[in-house]
């Protein structure tokens, strides 16, 4: 057996930091009762967004705000057609994935071929490439940077007085605006938050892991973006936990066929790769399945998930 | 919106990316149309690249005496039926269906414009009036296969595959067996993604792979992602389809480009000459459409040395990296000393050598 | 003055009809200003887009396959839709429907036939459906949101279609290419049109519409439907059961869904590859949306849908407009008719502010 632990590791705090960025950004647009299915399409606007930026700009942080900025307009439209148009918030989600999908494309076309230094650790080599200690150093600002957003939205959330308003308007919106809470104003800002790390988390690719555009290089992480905050059960630290048990079954298939469990699991060389790759998804139905029974219904899913906002004056 | 007259409709109906022909050109005598349908965004820099400096290639060889029209990011599916068949009704009398997904689609197009001549790459059904081509790229893993053995510290090699289809087993064989003549104990560890194009899998693949202690990484995947993983551990791969250097300076040794302009110039001509016959042609170095790259200056002179009399082989056919003896991964003979495995089962072999680890 | 919203009493039909056509039309104007933007002939690229396909008889065929299976879905759907249930999941369940007939023709072994083919079909329909179930249990015994199950459940298909046609169902003669045997001839749909592509499940597509539309406004059924999803709670006193409505709405939509899964793959592709999912079940939602959730509607939607497909395909050619822009023409034609709802519920009306004097406003 010849496994490099360490780097093992760290390949899957590469596979999940991106999912976990655009799934807090989710967490906060569904706790105020708004369902984005556009994730992936904010995800490309947001690595197209930083590819451009970084390569314009040749400054990573800049790169990182514009990609923010790239998801947060995708995002912003989409709250204008549901939250002040309130159109159907499912219908106008795909349509904001095609959008992005196709600007993305759009815009990309010009920054194809086109490379820049990859955003890795900022540490000293001494540390960021020491054969143990890169565990903890060796890694992008933006993996810090996303553990440190769980904290703040873990936070923000139980402990803040924003978030307790942010979590009554998802709860009952009618309440909220009866208190005299601006619901439509919270939502906008909730929504754009999501865009921005929809964006970052986008930024991830195109930033960090290969830093270059390449149509469609998101490749579906944003449903699964999706599927992490209904497995985490709309909690933050389940989200944490979600994420890197995510990373750790997309590790697993690239694993498997490379004979990695031959030595010591020999069976789980004889699973197919596809059960790896659905488990996310099938693991996800399984636990709304779980918490939705529970006696409290629907456990901590925002009861005003997905339904517009009517005021009835 | 402006009322449809009748020149208009025409001109849409028939669809041409004709560019507006001024004066007495446009008296003279009509062009060839060349039809090109394309899997990917012309600006991938793999695969649809490389055949649209195929299509550039005949139009600034034979540009007075033809047109190429092309469409880009065609999908493998139903759609591509109505992708071909509007090549056909803009008046195309030479369709080049650039990828394996196209197989039955061309050939279903084929049989309702039988005037028309197709070329289909990478398949292997033709009709009268449907030809097949393709590169024998495994000529050229053989060059990278020598280059990987020489200069492999662990001896452990990665290949990144896409589906175990015969192009990739043949790339995987060839690739080892070329590294097993410079270091015998050399072994190869091969994981299929399911996908020709999923950087972000790529990328956590050639990972693992690393991770499992292959030092150089040859792709048989469409974008750079594993070149740029390993440019960031300090690690070499190889090229795809086109020279990615500009994606890994250091970590690009070299790359298997894909020429089709040879091929493509040739079959127009016989169109032109009125002798255009339906063909399955295979090319590889002796014919130019596998072409190495330069290689990278940390390359030693005595592995290029090598890699130099590989192509030398091909070219002049005193070489073939499938001569006996050779084992299956299973420790079986499968050729024996002094055969050479014929072209027609090179096409559907599905073993892997000995020494290849594989899931699946 | 300011401009104010209004609540309509009643839906206005007109806004009902004409919110559609306008909404394509301002898609149809956009285009021609971006592509102008880009460097492209605007005009030429929205003609060849959204006319040619119209006229020239030789795209008719395409229009008429690719519509086919985005207004059976489509049709599906909007019964859910309507019911405030909400399934979007149908490209997962086009994919199971697809892979049971193809389970079926290859059990059928070299048979053939009328019975065959019926069966491969039939066999979609349950497919799709049951597919369908798992989210409709969810939601009726335990309360899952059938948005969140069906779209997880959607990746879960696309992963049993990989492994099936990668592994057991591989074809022995494909070069180990991922994808099923194409289908001999006699398990293959008729072809209603000699000479073109156009096969029975096209006139399947062009009937049900008007079945539904009878179903819809003469039977209980579409009235209870209507009930449920316009009020719950009016529903529940008139005795509609929620549950049964929620069960009948995924079923349909599932079935609707593996229908068209089964009469894509035994009349159009005849073989099942990665490819096979080509997002037919997402774009419906588009399309149900565009029709209005009405069956006729959904037919002139996915129609119209189709015909940007095609004639984004000519454009392509015609004066090479980048892939791209399709993608972005379909979000802009939904955003637009997502948002042109409000004007149906809603009227614009010119509010006069009462402080202000009359003297400070002269003529508006």
């Amino acid at each position: 057996m010849n496994l490099d632990v360490i780097s093992s590791i760290m390949t899957i705090v590469g596979l999940s930091t991106p999912i976990l960025l655009a799934a807090l950004g989710e967490l906060i647009t569904e706790k105020s009762g708004v369902l984005n299915l556009g994730v992936e399409g904010m995800m490309l606007l947001g690595a197209i967004g930083g590819f451009a930026g970084a390569v314009l700009t040749g400054n990573p942080w800049l790169a990182v705000i514009i990609a923010a900025m790239a998801g947060a307009l995708g995002a912003l439209l989409f709250g204008f057609f549901s939250l002040t148009l309130n159109s159907n918030q499912v219908a106008t989600g795909l349509a904001l994935t095609i959008f992005g999908t196709g600007v993305s494309s759009l815009v990309g076309l010009s920054f194809t071929g086109r490379i820049v230094a990859p955003f890795g650790s900022l540490f000293p080599a001494v540390l960021s490439r020491d054969p143990f200690w890169k565990v903890i150093f060796g890694y992008s600002p933006l993996v810090y940077f996303a553990l440190i957003m769980v904290v703040a939205v873990a936070w923000f959330l139980t402990r803040t007085r924003s978030g307790l308003i942010l979590r009554a308007v998802g709860e009952n919106d009618h309440s909220a605006h009866s208190i005299g809470y601006s619901v439509v104003g919270v939502r906008y800002a909730a929504v754009a938050f999501g865009g921005a790390m929809a964006g970052i988390g986008g930024a991830y690719f195109s930033l960090v892991i290969t830093p270059m555009w390449a149509e469609r290089m998101t490749a579906g992480r944003g449903w699964i973006a999706l599927a992490l905050v209904v497995f985490a059960g709309w909690k933050t630290g389940r989200l944490l936990i979600g994420a890197y048990l995510f990373g750790v079954l997309m590790w697993t298939e690239g694993f498997a066929k490379g004979g990695g469990f031959s030595a010591f699991l020999p069976i789980a060389q004889s699973i197919p790769s596809q059960f790896w790759a659905a488990m996310p998804y099938l693991m996800t139905v399984v636990v709304l399945a779980i918490i939705s029974s529970r006696p409290s219904g629907g456990g901590n899913a925002p009861a005003c998930l997905g339904k517009p906002f009517l005021p009835s004056n | 919106m402006a009322i449809l007259n009748r020149r208009d409709f025409v001109r849409a109906a028939g669809a041409a990316a004709t560019l507006p022909l001024i004066g007495s050109r446009a008296f003279a005598q009509e062009k060839l149309k060349v039809g090109f349908i394309f899997l990917g965004p012309i600006g991938d820099y793999g695969w649809t690249w490389a055949h649209n400096k195929g299509r550039e290639a005949v139009v600034s060889a034979l540009g007075d005496k033809v047109e190429t029209i092309y469409t880009e990011n065609v999908p493998e599916d139903a759609s591509a039926v109505p992708a071909i068949r509007d090549l056909a009704n803009a008046g195309c009398k030479l369709i080049f269906t650039t990828s394996y997904g196209y197989m039955d689609q061309t050939i279903q197009v084929a049989s309702e414009f039988p005037d028309v001549k197709f070329e289909h790459c990478t398949g292997f059904k033709r009709a009268d009036n449907v030809a097949t081509y393709n590169s024998k790229f495994h000529e050229g893993r053989a060059v990278l296969g020598t280059i990987a053995g020489m200069m492999s510290k662990s001896g452990t090699l990665g290949y990144l595959g896409s589906f175990k289809v015969p192009e990739v087993v043949l790339g995987v064989n060839s690739f080892l067996l070329a590294a097993q003549k410079k270091n015998p104990a050399a072994t190869l560890k091969v994981v299929m993604i399911d996908s020709w194009f999923d950087p972000p899998k790529e990328a956590a693949t050639t990972d693992t792979l690393i991770n499992l202690g292959c030092d150089i990484i040859t792709t048989h995947t469409d974008s750079p992602a594993a070149l740029q993983i390993l440019e960031q551990k300090g690690l070499y791969g190889f090229g795809q389809g086109a020279d990615m250097s500009t994606f890994a300076p250091n970590a690009h040794l070299t790359a298997i480009e894909d020429i089709w302009g040879p091929y493509y110039i040739e079959r127009t001509q016989a169109v032109l000459d009125n002798s255009w016959a339906s063909a399955d042609t295979w090319d590889g170095f002796k014919e130019g459409t596998v072409v190495i790259s330069p290689y990278n200056k940390v390359v030693p002179a005595d592995v290029v040395a090598e890699a130099d009399k590989i192509q030398a082989g091909y070219k002049d056919g005193s070489f073939n990296i499938f001569t006996g003896p050779i084992y299956d991964d299973a420790g079986t003979l499968r050729v024996k000393e002094g055969e050479v495995i014929s072209d027609a089962d090179l096409a559907v072999m599905d073993w892997f050598v000995k020494g290849v680890e594989s899931a699946a | 003055m300011r401009l104010r919203l209004e609540k309509r009493p009643e839906p206005s039909r007109l806004m009902l009809v004409i919110a559609p056509i306008a909404s394509v039309l301002l898609t149809m104007l956009i285009g021609v200003i971006v592509f102008d933007a880009l460097g492209v002939d605007g005009q030429r690229a929205v003609l060849d887009i959204f006319v040619t396909p119209l006229l020239a008889s030789y795209k008719w065929q395409d229009l008429a396959v690719k519509a086919a299976p985005l207004v059976l879905i489509a049709l599906g759907l909007s019964i859910g839709n309507r019911a405030n249930v909400w399934n979007i999941g149908a490209e997962g369940q086009y994919i199971i429907g697809a892979l049971c007939a193809a389970g079926v023709g290859i059990a059928a072994g070299a048979n053939g036939g009328v019975v065959i083919v019926t069966l491969m079909v039939l066999a979609g329909v349950v497919g799709g459906a049951g597919w369908a179930a798992v989210p409709a249990v969810l939601r009726t015994r335990l309360s899952v949101n059938e948005i969140l199950s069906s779209l997880m459940l959607t990746y879960v298909a696309l992963q049993v279609l990989g492994y099936l046609v990668g592994g057991p169902w591989k074809d022995p003669n494909g070069r180990n290419f991922p994808a099923t045997a194409p289908l001999q001839p006699d398990q293959t749909l008729p072809i209603l049109v000699p000479g073109t592509t156009i096969h029975l499940g096209v006139l399947i597509a062009l009937i049900l519409p008007f079945v539904f539309w009878a179903v819809m406004a003469r039977s209980v059924f579409g009235f209870q439907i209507r009930v449920v999803g316009s009020a719950p709670h009016a529903a529940r006193h008139g005795g509609f059961d929620s549950k049964q409505t929620i069960w009948l709405a995924m079923l349909i939509g599932g079935a609707m869904a593996g229908l068209a899964g089964a009469l894509e793959f035994t009349g159009a592709l005849k073989k099942i590859d990665l490819g096979f999912p080509s997002g037919y079940g997402f774009t419906a939602i588009i399309v149900s949306f565009l029709g209005r959730l009405h069956p006729i509607g959904c037919l002139i939607a996915g129609i119209m849908l189709a015909v940007t497909y095609v004639g984004g395909q000519l454009a392509k050619i015609s004066v090479h407009i980048p892939d791209a822009t399709a993608g972005i023409f379909q979000a802009m034609m939904l955003f637009f008719i997502l948002a042109s709802d409000i004007f149906v519920r809603y009227r614009l009306r010119i509010v006069r502010t009462q402080k202000v004097a009359p003297a400070m406003v002269p003529g508006e």
